[in-house]
């Protein structure tokens, strides 16, 4: 049942050309980037003579993808997500999905997994993309597979958030405004701490979590802020649409 | 065991300490066609939303099938079929990318979905719009395609809310026929303003008012409060009231203005062809003679203010 309902999250995202869009239009994003690393690459190396200076490539050019990815999500995602519930509810189709036998947990799941479907194809385009490196110079496949678990976990926090604040409103742009605002303060939490690294408040910062990632390391602790982040936006959003049901 | 396919019992809702509807009771068996009538803002919607599960009764239970909506809303949701006011329609799909959809919502088996949208389809007179994006489509034809949405599932209860509005009068010809055939099989509950249509489809009549139930029962009883025991007489040269009293079967009479008599008469007597002949024979110059029908909507009208004047 929850497939069902992320299949049909997925139709509609294709059957406009927005959801095409926004593929290519970032794939032409990362794919720059990715020139321009793999460019900067030599040029760099050609310059650092002691060892110590000297990185891989796939570092080199990974973080500079993945860096670029998670920055650009950060607008993607309040796009994408904020139509999820608030569309449906000024069109007044809720009631189709709430007639039907499923309950509201299945039904935002259901919501969750089609859009966090549509992200992961970027996720794995782009670990497809840097994999072509491997043509010419041995790829440290690990830092790929760590950064785009890292990118998944992130893209599932924003899409939880997103869809969240669509469930507050009927208004999509208010949704995409409020999503947008509440993750730029989450990722820039810790530069507001950055003389107080222990501070409790910096490590609800998304960015910090998602860090160690980059470097390669799956650290449990950052999956399970992620995983927490992704559940208790869903759980709130699921009472969201059982107080519409209530009060009416 | 009774079956009952729909069970409303002491539903109640508020709003903000108003009472939308309140202690509303009423039964439907399976194959009846209940119509439910109502002024604007009457509590028609938020009842069917309560039924469907759309919405929580502040008070009281739906009951489909045996099933209770509140303690096992999916299996209760599995038997209802349910076409809101304001169409639930995704423009941005063609009618059968939406009625696939529908189906496997509404659970209906993978081997069975094409079919199942090929059946609805049919019903509703959508064959040849297959491929058409709703958005497209007139709105009768979308109208259409919600109900097909309603009945794809084959379900035990079609809740349909105004489902004729909109339309012209081929396509709501079409609607009633359907709505009958599908109340031949399955219950059907719709809401409408429009009172002849009650008397064309429905078996039985529930009429709310300010939320709460003023007349439920079989259409007959409504029919019957409107045809009455009632005729018109015309006549040139009336007599005297009691000179019609006198004929056989007359039980009341009164005099209007132009000449006009108002007869009432026993329930199975037929005083027409009396009164003709007493009229030709006394030459009372007659020249009109009709059943005396009061509209349906003066009946609603009656119920509808008696109420108020109760409150």
């Amino acid at each position: 049942m929850i497939i069902n309902v992320a299949r049909k999250e997925l139709k509609s995202m294709f059957a406009s050309p927005m959801g095409w869009v926004i593929l290519s239009v970032l794939m032409f994003a990362f794919g720059t980037q990715y020139l321009n690393a793999v460019n900067d690459y030599f040029a760099v190396m050609s310059g650092s003579m002691r060892p110590a200076e000297r990185t891989g490539v796939t570092q080199f050019v990974g973080q500079s993808v993945y860096g670029l990815a998670s920055f650009i999500m950060l607008f993607a995602v309040p796009l994408l997500s904020m139509r999820l519930i608030a569309e449906e509810r000024r069109s007044q189709t809720l009631p189709f999905l709430f007639s039907a036998p499923i309950s509201l947990t299945e039904i935002v799941a259901g919501k969750f997994l089609g859009l966090v479907a549509f992200l992961s194809v970027l996720i794995i385009f782009i670990a497809g993309m840097l994999s072509t490196l491997n043509i010419w110079s041995d790829v440290d496949f690990g830092f790929l597979v760590a950064n785009s678990i890292g990118l998944l976990l992130m893209v599932a926090s924003f899409s939880a958030l997103g869809l969240y604040f669509s469930s507050l409103t009927q208004q999509p742009v208010i949704a995409a405004m409020l999503t947008f605002v509440a993750l730029f303060a989450l990722m820039m939490l810790d530069r507001f701490f950055a003389g107080d690294p222990g501070n409790v408040l910096a490590n609800l910062s998304l960015t910090r979590h998602f860090q160690s990632f980059s470097g390669g390391l799956i650290d449990t602790a950052d999956i399970t802020y992620f995983l927490l982040f992704t559940v208790t936006f869903l759980t709130l959003t699921v009472r969201r649409l059982d107080a519409d049901r209530l009060r009416g | 065991m009774n079956n009952f396919t729909v069970e409303a019992i002491e539903l109640t809702r508020l709003y903000g300490g108003r009472e939308a509807v309140s202690n509303v009771n009423f039964t439907l068996s399976k194959g009846e066609v209940l119509g439910f009538l109502g002024p604007n803002g009457a509590g028609k919607s938020t009842t069917m939303k309560m039924l469907t599960g759309n919405l929580a009764p502040s008070n009281g239970s739906v009951k489909i099938c045996g099933i209770d909506m509140m303690e096992n809303p999916k299996e209760a949701k599995a038997l209802i079929g349910y076409l809101p006011e304001m169409r639930p329609l995704y423009k941005e799909l063609t009618v059968d990318e939406y009625l696939i959809m529908a189906a496997r919502l509404h659970r209906v088996s993978a081997k069975h979905v094409k079919k199942a949208v090929e059946t609805a389809k049919e019903r509703c007179g959508l064959g040849h719009m297959s491929k058409r994006l709703i958005e497209n489509l007139s709105n009768g034809y979308q109208q259409r395609v919600g109900i097909a949405q309603a009945i794809i599932h084959r379900p035990m209860v079609v809740i349909l809310d105004e489902p004729t509005v909109g339309l012209d009068p081929i396509q709501i010809r079409d609607i009633r026929a359907l709505i009958r055939e599908v109340g031949g099989e399955h219950s059907v509950i719709i809401s409408t303003h429009i009172l002849p249509e009650v008397e064309m489809v429905c078996d039985h009549v529930q009429i709310i008012d300010k939320g709460k139930l003023v007349f439920n029962g079989p259409i007959e009883v409504l029919k019957k409060q409107r045809i009455g025991n009632k005729l018109l007489i015309g006549m040139r040269a009336p007599p005297r009231v009691e000179d019609i009293l006198k004929i056989a079967g007359v039980s009341e009479a009164e005099s209007l203005a132009n000449g006009l008599v108002r007869v009432r008469f026993a329930d199975d007597a037929a005083p027409a062809e009396a009164i003709v002949q007493a009229s030709v024979q006394q030459g009372w110059g007659l020249y009109q003679i009709a059943p005396d029908q009061t509209s349906l909507e003066d009946v609603f009208m009656q119920l509808t203010y008696q109420e108020q004047a109760v409150a």
